[in-house]
């Protein structure tokens, strides 16, 4: 009851574009799950709106103080009743359970968008407290805001190069974690041109709360023309570079430590990425397969979608 | 090495919490409050009957107070950390607040770890130990000494918290304590080590304390006492107690491995060298999810309790209510996946384990029904356990229902790790727990001092606890839904300011109740003449632990009762079987008091403490006396004491010619001074 009108609350109130969430999807994964949230709650008033209904209205009819009311101390069980009272909550469960089984699998972060076109791909690495974002076929990088074409699916490859962090989209989507020396993946669409926030949710330090990017969802063309950008105005991630973005940083401070006048205030740019660098970032921490049960051991995170 | 480096470790003048004026003077509390408490028991000469009647003590009534004292000043810490995060949330727009982010980060830590295992894990210990050897018609538990070393253990680990707060900085890394971060490579100070150490000691304490009680209710029920003749109570201590065996050593384990970790350089967790985190976060979880129903599951128990005699009436379908908690604490064991949905596992798993969690919600919502159809056809008396209780069935839904969500893996993708879950697990914790653990208090109390509680500040500090909880947690949800991260100390997004500001206020509401509860302590002492319940039974109770005087004796009962069926105190006085002289007593024997519970708890802190400055010869010291007093133990053979049958006879005539002279009330005068603990039997 108070949930739902919270909920009701805050679907008026964050409208502006910039304040994301999946209340107010950009993609049809955060409108499925929207759905799905809603629908849950629905399904779930069977079993409780009796309670918010029987508990005062018991409770007042059988107060003490009420002579009109009947009294039986040892009543204990009815076969009727336990019918009900296991049947109900059980019906309940199987319908959801069926829901689990059935339309969220859809959902799952691993499963490609079902859309023409090759996706596009992004590689994701977790920083002390940025998100580094490797276009790795334009072979450009950004820190800050991670550019998209709408309606173009997006396949994320996603690692850490530091402690477990959490890579999150609210108003495109899922999230999932991102953990050193593992791939975990994501897939996500835009369904139109615009701007939302990504964030990390797992807490990493004292600068948990600046790891913010935003996401702009562009026309195809603007996407294009995005990328020539970036690739002209973009400094290269070398060495010395890479040392200065592996620093716990905040955006705004590496913005500072790398930017130059022609990006973004909030956005960092590279360009010349080597086609290596996600996949050396993952190795780093891998032993040697001394044995097969290591090797299969640090490979669990990552499946075929 | 340095001379001051052997003697002192790691610690210096610099670990003095200098940084910030806020946590000097929460030191500075801790430090005169200690201080104050000391000189005031000098003062007092107290010294001699704390130790000889309170800290040595294997009386499990006795521990059982003692672990909710320990519960209570843990309360009234995690508490004020807790609202100080909502105030410092309430203007982090944009802005730093009043609380860097180092300071944020170990108050979310302390917050967490103090309420599971310092605040709500003793407090239902302690009410545990108080009531069930009564309910089962027992005289102590199976291993006393064990217990009170359990006790000495957790408020060792207590110690090591408040210590935090004094010396060096606390844990950043949550009350789950996740590596790598709190591996040395990212977090080489003191802070997980006083977590890892502060957390081991309670859970060691609660894997012992779970052993005696399993062995408590298996083998020291009263004769006649059969497994469903139990008050549901002690169905619910029986099955937390078998969780806490299992699940209490994975955590133990857990927390030694990432020692180890820390300590030796070794690679279970770590990022590198084959160490991986998700093992850590099975190992975890595996304790975590079963923890929740080791807290819920008690208050449980006390809320059967309630509403049956709130109501006058039987407990509605209880072998449904028994058989719901087994699946319950069975089930417990088969969800821990869904605590981390997003470590990118297959579909088909976390579908399954979606799946397991809401078969949980069966059970749980089977216990609701049955709590609402005990009222039916009852005579409701809204005194305040019931209030607690009620309450408790129409929040609980609410978490209920947040709780499915959260099952459900494809939203929990969207709503992990944000404000949302963080409402969740407060909407079970407090109305589940809190409210259950509060309604005992208020419930056996006056079993435990012979007085009840002032009614009128019982109402206020329910009133603030119920509309706290509800401004407080509330509008995370929404907070959770706009996508705002757990943990944040500041935020740039102007939508959240609403709801931060009304969580603030709730939290207020919160602190005026925790000051509401304290007052109505000092109230009821001070006015415990006028309520005085000696002959034992105010709330005209339905189970054996009302049978007794209030407070009961040490040996609890002098003639063990007999019992034929249910409710085997209601049945006592329906068949006027209750109060009756037995023709002769017998001496009974009581386990006789020790210091090990004092010396092992003393030394567990040194340890800890040790281990967390390197300070080795103190760790090594405490282990010693540890080892050292075990086997000097194992020497001591007169380990009990003999009350002579002419000592209990007097004890029992006091008390049954008090009961004599006192006059029966009905339940019109239940909140009454004519209420003097001796019901009219019927209901009316």
């Amino acid at each position: 009851m108070m949930l739902g009108l919270g909920l009701a609350l805050s679907v008026g109130a964050c409208s502006s574009s910039h304040d994301s969430s999946f209340l107010h999807p950009y993609g049809e994964v955060a409108f499925s799950q929207r759905r799905l949230f809603f629908e849950i709650i629905g399904w779930m008033m069977i079993v409780i709106l009796p309670v918010f209904v029987a508990v005062p209205v018991l409770a007042w009819r059988y107060r003490r103080t009420s002579s009109r009311s009947r009294y039986s101390p040892d009543w204990e069980f009815s076969w009727p009743l336990e019918i009900l009272v296991w049947g109900v909550p059980v019906a309940v469960v199987g319908i959801l359970t069926y829901y689990i089984w059935t339309l969220e699998n859809r959902l799952d972060p691993y499963r490609p968008i079902d859309a023409e076109g090759a996706p596009l791909e992004v590689q994701v690495v977790g920083l002390d407290w940025k998100w580094l974002f490797i276009y790795p076929e334009e072979k450009i990088a950004t820190v800050g805001t991670l550019a998209l074409p709408a309606n173009r699916p997006v396949h994320f490859d996603i690692t850490s190069d530091t402690v477990m962090q959490s890579f999150f989209i609210p108003a495109l989507g899922s999230q999932i974690y991102a953990m050193a020396g593992m791939v975990t993946q994501l897939n996500l669409v835009a369904d139109r041109p615009g701007t939302v926030r990504g964030q990390n949710t797992q807490f990493n330090g004292l600068g948990f709360q600046e790891q913010k990017f935003v996401v702009e969802a562009m026309a195809p063309q603007d996407f294009d023309a995005w990328v020539d950008t970036v690739r002209t105005t973009g400094v290269p991630l070398d060495g010395a570079a890479w040392q200065t973005l592996q620093r716990k940083s905040t955006p705004k401070e590496a913005r500072a430590a790398l930017g130059t006048q022609e990006m973004p205030p909030t956005a960092l740019y590279f360009a010349s990425v080597s086609d290596a660098f996600f996949n050396d970032i993952v190795d780093k921490y891998r032993t040697p397969p001394a044995s097969a049960s290591n090797a299969a051991q640090q490979q669990t995170a990552e499946r075929e979608p | 090495m340095s001379w001051s480096h052997i003697v002192f470790g790691n610690l210096s003048v610099d670990a003095l919490p200098l940084y910030s004026a806020i946590a000097a003077t929460a030191a500075s509390v801790v430090v005169l409050g200690a201080v104050g408490t000391f000189a005031l028991i000098t003062v007092l000469g107290k010294w001699r009957y704390l130790w000889s009647e309170w800290f040595t003590s294997v009386d499990h009534k006795r521990i059982g107070i003692m672990y909710i004292v320990i519960a209570l000043v843990m309360l009234t810490r995690a508490v004020i950390e807790g609202v100080m995060m909502r105030m410092q949330q309430a203007v982090a727009l944009d802005s730093p607040g009043y609380l860097p982010p180092d300071h944020f980060a170990q108050l979310f830590s302390t917050h967490g770890t103090i309420m599971i295992f310092f605040m709500a894990m003793p407090f239902l210990t302690g009410v545990i130990n108080y009531v069930m050897p009564l309910q089962i018609g027992a005289r102590d538990v199976s291993f006393p000494l064990l217990n009170s070393i359990s006790l000495w253990l957790t408020a060792a680990g207590a110690v090591i918290m408040m210590a935090s707060l004094c010396l060096g900085k606390f844990s950043t890394g949550g009350w789950t304590g996740y590596p790598p971060y709190t591996g040395i490579a990212f977090n080489p100070g003191v802070g997980p080590d006083y977590w890892i150490w502060a957390v081991t000691l309670g859970t060691v304490g609660s894997t012992l304390t779970g052993i005696n009680f399993a062995v408590t209710i298996y083998k020291e029920r009263a004769p006649g006492m059969r497994l469903m003749y139990m008050p549901l109570f002690c169905w619910t201590a029986l099955c937390t107690s078998i969780l806490m065996i299992f699940a209490m050593p994975p955590l133990t384990v857990a927390t030694g491995l990432l020692a180890l970790d820390r300590y030796l350089g070794m690679h279970f967790f770590t990022n590198d060298l084959g160490g991986n985190m998700m093992n850590y976060a099975n190992l975890l979880w595996l304790f975590g999810h079963p923890e929740v129903y080791i807290l819920v599951l008690p208050a449980f128990g006390v809320y059967s309790t309630v509403f049956s005699t709130f109501s006058s009436k039987t407990l509605y379908g209880y072998t449904s209510l028994v058989g719901a908690t087994i699946c319950i604490a069975v089930l417990s064991f088969t969800v821990w996946v869904h605590h981390f949905f997003t470590m990118g596992q297959s579909a088909d798993l976390n579908a399954a384990f979606g799946t397991a969690t809401m078969m949980i919600g069966i059970p749980t919502g089977v216990k609701i029904y049955d709590w609402i159809l005990t009222m039916y056809r009852g005579r409701i008396r809204f005194t305040v356990p019931l209030l607690y209780a009620l309450a408790f069935l129409l929040l609980f839904v609410v978490g209920g229902l947040s709780g499915i969500l959260l099952a459900n893996p494809a939203v929990d993708y969207q709503v992990h790790n944000t404000l949302f879950l963080v409402a969740h697990f407060h909407n079970m914790l407090i109305p589940g727990v809190l409210f259950g653990m509060l309604a005992a208090y208020h419930f056996w109390f006056p079993k435990a001092f012979g007085f009840r509680l002032n009614e009128t500040w019982g109402r206020i500090a329910f009133a603030f606890w119920a509309s706290g909880f509800l401004f407080a947690f509330m509008p995370l949800y929404a907070l959770g839904a706009l996508g705002m991260p757990r943990r944040t100390q500041e935020f740039f997004n102007p939508a959240y300011l609403p709801y931060t500001i009304v969580a603030a206020i709730g939290g207020l509401l919160i602190l005026a109740a925790l000051a509401s509860l304290f007052i109505q302590l000092g109230v009821s002492i001070s006015r415990r003449e006028e309520t005085r319940a000696f002959a034992g039974d105010p709330w005209n109770g339905r189970t054996l632990e009302w049978s007794t005087s209030s407070p009961p004796p040490e040996y609890n009962f002098a003639i063990l009762p007999r019992v034929e069926g249910k409710d085997a105190f209601h049945r006592m006085k329906e068949h006027g079987e209750a109060y009756l002289r037995p023709d002769a007593y017998e001496p009974i024997e009581v386990p006789r008091n020790s210091a090990m519970g004092p010396v092992i708890g003393v030394s567990g802190a040194a340890v800890a403490f040790g281990l967390v400055w390197h300070i080795w010869w103190m760790a090594c010291l405490g282990l010693l006396v540890i080892w050292g007093a075990v086997i000097a133990r194992s020497f001591v053979r007169n380990t009990t004491r003999v009350i002579p049958a002419s000592e209990v006879e007097a004890t029992e005539r006091r008390w049954l010619d008090a009961v004599s002279r006192t006059q029966r009330v009905t339940r019109d005068d239940e909140l009454q001074p004519a209420n003097r603990g001796l019901a009219v039997a019927s209901a009316t």
